[in-house]
């Protein structure tokens, strides 16, 4: 033994012991917090592969990580952006599938079982190292959490995951793995038998050592889950003959594609590659998911996922922030209940809502235990832990118990005077240095704030609807708002489990101030004769969620005119809708009252579209205008207001319009917001394009000033 | 024995309604821990100071035997609050008042919340003995044959479920059967009783509409669905009559008696809840006390004689204690289990005979004065959740000195058993 101590090179980020035939490897990553696989740390493992192989003393191997929660949490996504070039991409990625080849041959080849430790965060090539395992146990933890969520950064599983997944667990639960890139608990890994043992955390080590012992000598088998299973059933009827698998990759494929509108490759790329790997076998499989990755790290989706990723992990500073215990929330209608809802379930805090009656109050108490039972039904919550998230709120009519807030969000009716009032109130009925923020989606901060007898405790906070499931909170500060207030905020929003922006204020902000562009253009081009169909479909296949039309149905178009008053008001024209052509007179309100653009039936499920709508609005939908030309108006629109904001220092950064855009209004992440789109784009064809339009349609396309200066020193904003 | 007062600084109550009809969904604790969540809430009072809570409940839930540590577990209070449960049937939240208020005499505690609930629309349905004991038997059989053996003592009536009933274990008899018997022995008519009832629904009916309760009863939304508020009891009635209260026959004695469903205390769910606090505590923090405790008794009788006269027997003691007699109470609760036990206690409390042969002491307690007794209607008219109901007595009294701004008041219980207890509060 004291040979091989004498030969074994040194390792930086894993360690080595042996004892009575079993090694224990363990991953511990030199000056990171979680192990990641990069070549360097891929270097030890080779080392120590070597040593497995040739060892005889080494009768079993147990995978350990000496991170205190979290075991392997995927590849070093910095060093992506080293593996530019397609080439160089598949060749460290073949070296990557090879070790885990390695590993993998180690049990199947010379019965040497390896066995995977895992608690916390086993996710991406952390996953693939557990499934080139003989064995894997994962503690019972809540911190444990098993996926392969490549896709959301635009790339696959390329650590042999395509491969031994499906095999594992059966082709259509790795699909639903791989394609989404959900991250399962040990709970459901055990079920899936992705898992073998999900022993408490206390026993997880003396469960693998003792796994490791008993398989010493037998040649790793999977056992087969037996057919009378539901999941062995539709693997019979499916995924073990060729029709069977034929149909549910069509299926997979059909599925995929309603879902992605084509946009995203990479889980396209993953289907093929899982398609490949159980029709052609695994060796092709494997090279195929080699060459898809090295295709995709270098493909503008897949960095505009990255940047992205990137951009919202740098979060605002909150030094200075004060803790919020209590918050007050003022209104319980949708946004108001919304709000209580994350300050309850995900920041933990107390919440006390006012509202105008106990009618009110009930709605907004009916509105947080819905979405609190919804998670205990598909057990994201216990009973136990729903029942004291929902007694941390309770309902008012007056200001009992709103002196003990730290923070009151007002969520009332978009209306400068009612939202003045009640903040006098507010500082009337609370002594102390309550934030107040305003959840306004359009209103000046400032012009609130001049009410204020304390305006350095006024700040914005703009959530989105519906607030429990939209990940993005706007924070709006004046040049009065103090740095602690701000903080607070912030702080509070990260814990609702927000990804936060600091915008400074100006009408709209942000967010709603370039959704303006987007929806005037709309209505010039139904102006101009194009169809809603035909505005929202183009809009939609360029990678918006919803078209502006259908946007405009959700938000309400009551609402919608009111905020577009505010913008013309502040910006003039280019916010303007062509001359008469509205919708003011009539009684459309949108979704909410089953009349909008489009028709919806008595449940409220959305129908065509309503031709009745034109004859309101005084146009004909009578002219073709290319998908194309509809497309480039209506997002350079956006675009171009997007960087006005930036000019004018309304935000801070180009990060943060590409976080606000992409998560606050469904601007297609796969371009990575306006500014990494502009910069892939080049500012020079933007600002052409832009001129082009300003051509042929007027004043509303001229460039933005910070565009024109970026054509000329070829300045990136990202 | 300690120079710290306690006061009563805050208090709040569920609506009460009869069993069965508009709380029939929420259980006890369903009850309980939205009431004491509220009322911190609404008090502004960081949780973060309350050293304990006290409470009770008379129907226990057997998920939730410590209702009180529960309640603290469900609620926005950190886990490190203290907590204890306790019985003492309708005299529950009477005890758990008494003992937050004896920890923060004994220097225990600072910030004590305490008080009582009852669903009496959900009580634990229990199995006969036999069916319980063949159960235990076939659980702990070793093998299939012995399970099936056990399993085939089980006869059709055994499984027939026990309800609970609101009878004495030592001497059989019903609450009303006892009500009844003390009607009789006092000379207590079946007109009077119907009087005193019908009084009880005035006083609560008018009280309600002066605005008596809106401080301190909360608006209760219902869950799981919240499409419902109960704002308010929904027990007292405006338009009874001494007609309607005649026609009603009597339920415990059909051919003699005169206690009728319309001169007892109906079946009630509800929940109350009290902040306590010692007096420099509660100024420290900026809480005004509405009154302070000046003395408490409890007492015992026989239950094979009154059942309920217990009232007489604390009051007494409670009035040496705090140095007074009757004459120098101002107001006056006294929980009205039955109409015939309320004037039961009125007629021992004058009678010098009463105190002689019982409490011997050679005068009377006193005579209580109609206008100084039950103000704003009692447990006939509002309802009676056992043990909310010595809280609820607590909070309108302790409200009462505030609208006066001065004055002493006296709260008593009759309980099961043939306990009595007696509070005097003072501001």
């Amino acid at each position: 033994m004291s040979d091989w101590e004498a030969t074994m090179p040194e390792l930086t980020h894993m360690s080595f012991a042996i004892d009575d035939g079993i090694a224990t490897v363990t991953f511990d990553k030199s000056g990171e917090a979680m192990n990641t696989l990069d070549p360097s740390l891929m270097g030890d493992f080779e080392t120590i592969l070597d040593r497995l192989e040739s060892d005889p003393e080494v009768k079993a191997v147990v995978i350990n990580s000496a991170k205190s929660d979290s075991f392997v949490t995927g590849a070093n996504i910095k060093w992506f952006s080293e593996l530019d070039n397609p080439l160089s991409a598949q060749t460290a990625i073949e070296a990557g599938q090879g070790l885990f080849d390695r590993l993998e041959r180690l049990h199947r080849d010379r019965a040497k079982p390896v066995v995977a430790t895992i608690h916390g965060a086993c996710l991406g090539g952390g996953l693939e190292l557990a499934l080139a395992c003989s064995h894997r146990v994962a503690s019972d933890d809540a911190k444990t959490q098993l996926g392969q969520p490549e896709v959301k950064l635009g790339l696959i599983p390329a650590g042999g995951g395509t491969q031994r997944l499906p095999k594992l667990i059966g082709v259509t639960a790795a699909l639903d793995l791989i394609l989404t890139g959900r991250s399962m608990r040990p709970s459901k890994a055990r079920k899936l038998g992705l898992v073998d043992a999900t022993p408490p955390l206390s026993h997880l080590h003396e469960v693998a050592t003792e796994t490791a012992r008993q398989a010493i000598g037998s040649p790793s088998e999977k056992p087969d889950p037996g057919w009378l299973s539901a999941s062995g059933l539709q693997k019979l009827a499916l995924e073990t003959n060729p029709l069977g698998q034929k149909v549910l990759f069509q299926q997979a494929r059909q599925k995929l594609l309603k879902e992605t509108k084509g946009n995203y490759p990479a889980p396209e790329r993953a289907l093929e590659a899982v398609r490949i790997g159980v029709q052609e076998g695994t060796e092709a499989g494997m090279a195929a998911e080699a060459r898809f990755f090295a295709a995709l790290v270098g493909s503008p989706e897949s960095k505009a996922l990255r940047s992205i990723f990137f951009a919202t992990r740098a979060k605002p500073d909150t030094g200075g922030a004060k803790t919020v215990d209590t918050v007050g929330v003022l209104g319980g209608g949708l946004m108001g209940a919304g709000i209580a809802t994350v300050s309850t379930q995900k920041a933990g805090a107390r919440v006390r809502i006012k509202e105008v009656d106990q009618a009110g109050v009930a709605r907004a108490l009916a509105y947080v235990s819905g979405v609190l039972s919804g998670r205990v039904k598909r057990r994201r919550m216990g009973d136990f832990e729903a029942e004291q998230a929902m007694l941390r709120v309770t309902g008012t009519t007056d200001w009992s118990g709103f002196g003990a807030a730290e923070l009151i969000i007002e969520a009332v009716f978009e209306d400068l005077a009612l939202k003045q009032s009640l903040l006098k109130e507010v500082e009337s009925v609370t002594g102390g240095e309550a934030v107040f923020a305003s959840n306004t989606s359009s209103l000046p901060i400032t012009e609130i704030a001049a009410a204020s007898t304390r305006p350095g405790t006024v700040l914005g906070m703009h959530y989105f609807s519906p607030v429990e499931k939209m990940p993005l909170l706007e924070v709006i500060v004046t040049p009065e708002t103090a740095d602690w207030a701000e903080a607070t905020a912030v702080e509070f929003g990260q814990r609702q489990g927000k990804t936060v922006i600091v915008v400074n204020d100006g009408t709209g902000f942000y967010t709603s101030r370039i959704l303006g562009p987007y929806s005037t253009e709309a209505f010039h081009l139904l102006a101009e004769g194009a169809s809603v169909e035909a505005i929202d479909s183009a809009v939609e296949a360029w990678g918006f969620p919803v078209g502006p039309l259908r946007l405009a149905d959700e938000v309400g178009l009551d609402v919608g005119a009111k905020i577009g008053k505010i913008m013309v008001d502040a910006f003039g024209a280019r916010m303007a809708p062509p001359e008469g052509v509205d919708l003011a007179s009539t009684d459309r309100r949108g979704r909410k009252n089953g009349k909008g653009f489009y028709l919806y039936d008595a449940k409220g499920k959305r129908g065509g579209v309503d031709d009745s709508v034109y004859s309101d609005l005084g146009v004909t939908p009578d002219k073709e205008v290319p998908r194309r030309e509809i497309q480039d108006r209506i997002t350079l629109a956006l675009i171009n207001e997007a960087a006005r904001c930036l000019e004018e220092g309304i935000l801070r950064s180009a990060a943060d319009g590409d976080i606000g855009a992409v998560m606050g209004i469904g601007f297609p992440p796969f371009r990575g917001g306006p500014f990494f789109w502009i910069d892939q784009v080049g500012a020079g064809e933007v600002v052409e394009r832009l001129r082009a339009l300003e051509a042929r349609h007027g004043a509303r396309f001229e460039p933005a000033r910070i565009l024109v200066e970026a054509t000329a020193g070829d300045t990136k904003f990202r | 024995m300690s120079d710290r007062r306690v006061a009563i600084v805050d208090g709040l109550r569920t609506p009460f309604a009869k069993s069965g009809t508009d709380l029939a969904e929420v259980d006890t604790m369903g009850l309980a821990a939205p009431l004491v969540t509220e009322l911190v809430a609404r008090a502004g009072l960081d949780p973060n100071l309350i050293d304990r809570v006290v409470y009770g409940s008379v129907v226990q839930d057997v998920a939730s035997p410590n209702i009180a540590r529960e309640i603290v577990l469900a609620s926005p209070l950190p886990d490190t609050v203290d907590a204890y449960s306790l019985t003492r049937a309708c005299a529950t939240s009477t005890q758990t008042f008494v003992d937050g208020a004896a920890a923060i005499l004994l220097g225990e505690a600072d910030v004590v919340i305490t008080g009582g609930a009852d669903s009496l629309s959900k009580p634990p349905v229990t199995f006969s003995d036999e069916f319980v004991s063949v159960m235990m038997k076939a659980q702990s059989a070793k093998d299939l044959p012995s399970r099936i053996k056990a399993l085939s003592q089980l006869r059709p009536k055994d499984l027939a479920p026990r309800p609970p009933a609101i009878a004495e274990r030592s001497t059989g008899e019903t609450m009303g059967d006892s009500a009844e018997k003390m009607a009789k022995m006092n000379g207590i008519g079946r007109e009077d009783q119907d009087r005193f009832a019908l009084e009880s629904h005035r006083k609560a009916t008018e009280a309600w509409g002066k605005g008596v309760y809106d401080s301190e009863v909360m608006a209760f939304p219902v869950p799981p669905a919240y499409l419902k508020v109960v704002e308010r009891d929904t027990i007292p009635r405006g338009d009874s009559s001494p007609e309607k209260l005649a026609a009603l026959k009597p339920v415990f004695d059909r051919r003699y008696g005169s206690v009728t469903a319309g001169n007892a205390s109906p079946l009630t769910d509800g929940a109350s809840a009290l902040i306590l606090m010692e007096e420099a505590t509660a100024r420290r923090l900026g809480y005004e006390p509405k009154a302070f405790l000046r003395s408490y008794a409890f007492a015992a009788v026989d239950p094979n004689w009154q059942l309920l006269i217990g009232p007489a027997f604390a009051t007494p003691t409670a009035l040496d204690r705090a140095g007074m007699t009757l004459a120098d109470i101002d107001v006056i609760d006294i929980h009205e289990a039955f109409a015939a036990q309320v004037l039961s206690v009125q007629k021992a409390f004058a009678s010098d005979q009463f105190a002689r042969d019982h409490l011997g002491r050679d005068r009377a307690i006193g005579e209580i004065p109609d206008d100084k007794l039950n103000l704003y209607g009692g447990s006939i008219s509002l309802g009676h959740p056992f043990a909310a109901t010595g809280g609820r007595q607590l909070l309108t009294m302790a409200n009462e000195l505030v609208r006066r701004d001065a004055g002493t008041a006296l709260i008593t219980q009759c309980a099961a058993g043939g306990l009595g207890a007696t509070v005097i509060l003072e501001r």
